[in-house]
């Protein structure tokens, strides 16, 4: 056999990861990697704009995946410059030095989303709050609608959004009951919401400052329980002389 | 390929993958005897591809259309090769399930043509794969490797002399 006819046949299989590894890279396809929760464990999956989605881990993840984004979805790890912080990011339920990729949703939806990613830990607002922080006040429902359809729950914490009733709403993150668990977990307890939605105390002010909050805005949770008056409503509160929060713009 | 060429033109997302599939094979055992390892060579094959797919988005139509495959997927493979890798922290990383080690596919007789290419200056070494292992014509590897194709020519003969000796001298010894 000649050389040339020898070199020819040097030519092997693709190796297993090329493919694989093409399709990550150039964001074709997004990878996954399952990381702990409070609800559990959570598959999170990311590309080289940031992390896509947090999802409940199942074996129909990657068609649920590939319906959504329209993307193939590869068991992968994360980009190392943000891998470690992910964990961080979902216990925070802030993505902090992550990034998020929300190319998937309308910019109405990304403002919105953009809004709730400002709720702190350990507080709730209402779909009403949200639609007035993107000057839409007439869209509760809509707002209600992006939360339902939160592609990065956990990380944007779409759990801290709560009916204005005092009702915790719909959660689409396995369940209601997960976003039971989560508030629990941040110190905003059901519980408690409920016990003042009961009551009919939508907003609390402080006697001695005479600003009114969220009830769960840490301005007011700061307080002195002796100097906390619970109002029924904005107005009610106004026209007792008090003056909206800055910090968490009650409505 | 032409096909494929025409399909890139049209649904580049929807046609790429079909194109690693089809040239993968060639760039990676390429760049396997061109004296690079297992790990190196898939690492560089990966990375011809994402930087072809960055450059194909940002190209029109006509620019995609004038294009020459091989010998352009070529030209970034072995401007990769001559450079160290760019800091990849940036994108995921894929993981294969069932055994974390290597999966390395060398064939039988890798090593031994290894032994035989280290004979070879890198031009000839690269002329020689190119022409040879790969199938490249010589016009395409003087495109890919922006030397004359004269020059490339002389390349491949000196290095299949220099091939042919050390098959010699395996046999004496």
């Amino acid at each position: 056999m000649s050389i040339e006819s020898e070199l020819s046949g040097l030519i092997g299989d693709l190796p297993d990861g090329v493919t694989e590894g093409v399709a990550l890279g150039t964001g074709l396809a997004d990878g996954y990697d399952i990381y702990e929760s409070v609800v559990g464990s959570v598959a999170v999956t990311f590309n080289p704009m940031g992390v896509s989605s947090v999802d409940v881990v199942d074996e129909l993840i990657g068609e649920r995946f590939s319906e959504r984004f329209g993307r193939g979805l590869i068991r992968a790890e994360a980009p190392s410059k943000w891998k470690r912080r992910i964990p961080d990011a979902i216990e925070a339920g802030r993505a902090g030095v992550v990034p998020v990729d929300l190319r998937s949703v309308t910019p109405f939806q990304a403002q919105v989303l953009n809004v709730t990613a400002t709720i702190p830990k350990g507080e709730v607002r209402s779909y009403a709050w949200l639609a007035h922080e993107v000057d839409r006040p007439g869209a509760t429902r809509a707002a209600g609608s992006v939360m339902a359809r939160n592609p990065i729950p956990l990380i944007i914490p779409c759990h801290r959004v709560v009916r204005a009733d005092g009702h915790i709403g719909n959660y689409s993150l396995g369940g209601p009951h997960n976003k039971t668990e989560l508030l629990t977990h941040e110190g905003a307890s059901p519980d408690w919401l409920e016990g003042l939605a009961s009551r009919h105390v939508r907003v609390q002010g402080n006697f001695t400052t005479r600003v009114f909050c969220h009830p769960t805005c840490h301005v007011i949770r700061d307080s002195q329980a002796a100097d906390i008056v619970d109002f029924h409503n904005t107005r009610q509160a106004s026209e007792a002389g008090y003056e909206a929060c800055e910090v968490c713009r009650p409505v | 390929m032409d096909e494929i060429w025409k399909d890139l033109v049209n649904d580049l997302d929807g046609s790429f993958p079909t194109v690693v599939q089809n040239m993968g094979t060639k760039i990676y055992w390429g760049l396997r005897r061109m004296s690079n390892g297992h790990q190196e060579a898939e690492d560089l094959t990966q990375e011809t591809f994402i930087r072809a797919y960055s450059a194909l988005s940002e190209y029109n139509r006509s620019r995609i259309r004038e294009l020459r495959v091989e010998p352009w997927l070529w030209t970034i493979a072995l401007n990769l090769g001559r450079n160290s890798l760019r800091d990849r922290s940036r994108r995921p990383t894929f993981v294969e399930l069932e055994d974390s080690a290597v999966t390395d596919p060398e064939m039988v007789d890798g090593a031994s043509w290894d032994r035989r290419l280290e004979s070879l200056n890198s031009h000839q070494r690269t002329a020689v794969v190119l022409r040879h292992v790969v199938g490249l014509g010589t016009g395409d590897i003087a495109e890919a490797t922006g030397r004359p194709e004269g020059t490339v020519k002389a390349d491949i003969h000196r290095g299949l002399t220099k091939l042919r000796q050390a098959m010699e001298n395996e046999h004496e010894h």
